[in-house]
């Protein structure tokens, strides 16, 4: 489902966190929002996801405006937030309605898909990081959302397990095609998974530079193009002071 | 001389560590018997010393009598069918006294934990009567609803209404916010968010309240009985008191902890079971 922010500006009592931020996603696009800390990239993604209706200008999901919560849209935050007093496969499918046994089938499917067969009976307390946030994904995943925004979603997580979880989000994006908006502070995640950067500056946030990454994935850490990629985008960051030529 | 002592000590250091090995094994094991002999030392100790204290007369075995003797007078009221009626008639107060402080805790607590409204307008009120010392009430009962059941229930219900109250309200506004936006994002409504989220969140808090409303409703069925009963636990303190037979008041303190630790237990049951999902629940039951 495409996606289009336009002119959002948000200020939290007099302080204007972010301002005109505009960028479009096509259907099945990942969007990488990215940029240092502090300069709003979750307070643009809140709005999106309608858990915030206190921002300026427009959000549209498929073309109709969107002002609040929307069954088409799904949520991986930075931490897990899984109910401690659910198993594993009930937080699954927490946000599922209907019939029970439907919703056990398609949780356990969905279980099977993160890796997590065999856990359904856990509590969380029994998880280690990575699989709490595998079954976060899950969980935003089993009710099918066209677009799937993620919220810093492996900032919390060792290298590693880091590096497993964004494969799987690949597989599943390959699987299920959302059109999804990573938050991320980690350029090597962005290059590694999304479509299209939208770099977020200073303060209030504005958009600095929207880049279009045609490479096909999965790609190769070290693919020169990416590598001078990361180097035009740590420039942005840090030296930059002239907005760079769009490609897009 | 020197080889004989060489000898000893190794004796002794090998008797020391099959004496260590075997106590390591025991801990290790973590047999329950262990665990609860290691907890029955103390009062087995007290119990004898008590006993040949009595026994010897260095206390006045009037002041003090010996475990024996309170356990012969235990026995006895149990044989003549006294035991019965005062402990059944001092559980139903207990009970009843703790069912409806329970409620009317839990119907204002909820409402107030949940609307802000609700809080601004309650809770200065309700935290001025908890100001009150809930036994300055004991006279004004007695007038309003005699000295019958009426009034011994009502002042249990309100020592028990607020630990229950305070930690109900306090449970329900720490739940995290984190969880309920994720409810949120799913589109739950207030209902829905109450139902699925913010009361499994809050149980923790709630069942400190029910434990520590439940010692509160133990310690006012005292005051009810001490006031003015003809039955009861509580009543048997006064008439020990009054015949001078400590013995039948020391009966009465052991069988007041012997039910309050039971009905505690009963009590831990039910909060182990409802909450096992708990990350920290060992730490929060080492009281």
């Amino acid at each position: 489902m495409s996606l289009s922010v336009e002119k959002v500006s948000r200020s939290f009592s007099g302080d204007v966190a972010v301002k005109d931020v505009t960028f479009h996603a096509e259907k099945g696009e990942v969007i990488g929002l990215l940029g240092t800390s502090g300069c709003g990239k979750s307070t643009v993604l809140r709005a999106i996801s309608g858990l915030d209706t206190g921002y300026e200008g427009t959000i549209k999901v498929n073309g109709e405006q969107s002002r609040s919560v929307n069954k088409d849209l799904g949520i991986i935050f930075q931490e897990a937030r899984l109910m401690p007093w659910l198993t594993v496969l009930e937080n699954v499918y927490f946000g599922l309605e209907g019939d029970k046994k439907e919703k056990r089938e398609k949780a356990i499917q969905l279980l099977k898909q993160v890796g997590l067969e065999g856990f359904e009976h856990y509590y969380p307390k029994q998880l280690s990081g990575g699989m709490a946030q595998r079954t976060a994904i899950a969980r935003a995943l089993v009710t099918e959302p066209t677009t799937l925004l993620l919220d810093e979603p492996f900032s919390a997580l060792d290298a590693f397990t880091k590096l497993q979880l964004q494969d799987m989000l690949l597989d599943l994006w390959n699987s299920y095609r959302p059109t999804m908006v990573i938050v991320t502070h980690d350029i090597d995640e962005a290059l590694y998974l999304c479509d299209r950067i939208v770099i977020l500056k200073g303060q209030p946030g504005e958009v600095y530079d929207n880049i279009k990454i045609r490479k096909p994935k999965p790609r190769s850490k070290s693919d020169i193009e990416l590598v001078k990629m990361k180097e035009r985008i740590l420039k942005a960051l840090e030296l930059g002071k002239e907005p760079l030529v769009r490609e897009a | 001389m020197a080889i004989s002592q060489g000898q000893q000590d190794t004796e002794k250091t090998t008797w020391f560590q099959k004496f260590t090995s075997i106590d390591k094994k025991a801990v290790g094991a973590k047999s329950p018997w262990g665990n609860i002999g290691l907890s029955l030392l103390l009062p087995v100790l007290l119990i004898i010393v008590w006993e040949l204290a009595s026994r010897f007369n260095y206390v006045a075995p009037h002041q003090l009598p010996a475990p024996t003797i309170i356990v012969q007078t235990i026995w006895a009221m149990a044989l003549d069918g006294s035991l019965w009626t005062h402990t059944s008639i001092t559980l139903y107060r207990v009970f009843l006294g703790f069912l409806w402080g329970t409620l009317a805790a839990v119907v204002l607590g909820s409402i107030v934990g949940m609307f802000s409204k609700a809080e601004t307008m309650f809770d200065p009120m309700i935290q001025a009567f908890r100001a009150i010392p809930s036994l300055a009430w004991v006279p004004l009962f007695i007038l309003w609803l005699g000295i019958g059941e009426g009034s011994k229930i009502t002042l249990i219900a309100v020592g028990v209404f607020f630990p229950v109250y305070l930690n109900i309200t306090g449970g329900i506004q720490s739940v995290d916010r984190k969880l309920i936006e994720v409810g949120k994002a799913y589109g739950l409504s207030t209902y829905q968010l109450v139902k699925r989220i913010i009361l499994p969140a809050s149980l923790p808090s709630f069942f400190i309240g029910l434990r520590s409303g439940l010692g509160l409703g133990w310690m006012f069925v005292v005051a009810a009985e001490l006031m003015g009963a003809s039955q009861g636990l509580g009543f048997l303190l006064v008439f020990g008191q009054n015949m001078s037979q400590p013995a039948v008041i020391i009966s009465s303190i052991i069988l007041f902890a012997i039910l309050g630790k039971i009905t505690d237990t009963i009590l831990k049951k039910f909060q182990e079971k409802a909450l096992h999902w708990q990350d920290t629940m060992e730490k929060s039951q080492g009281k």
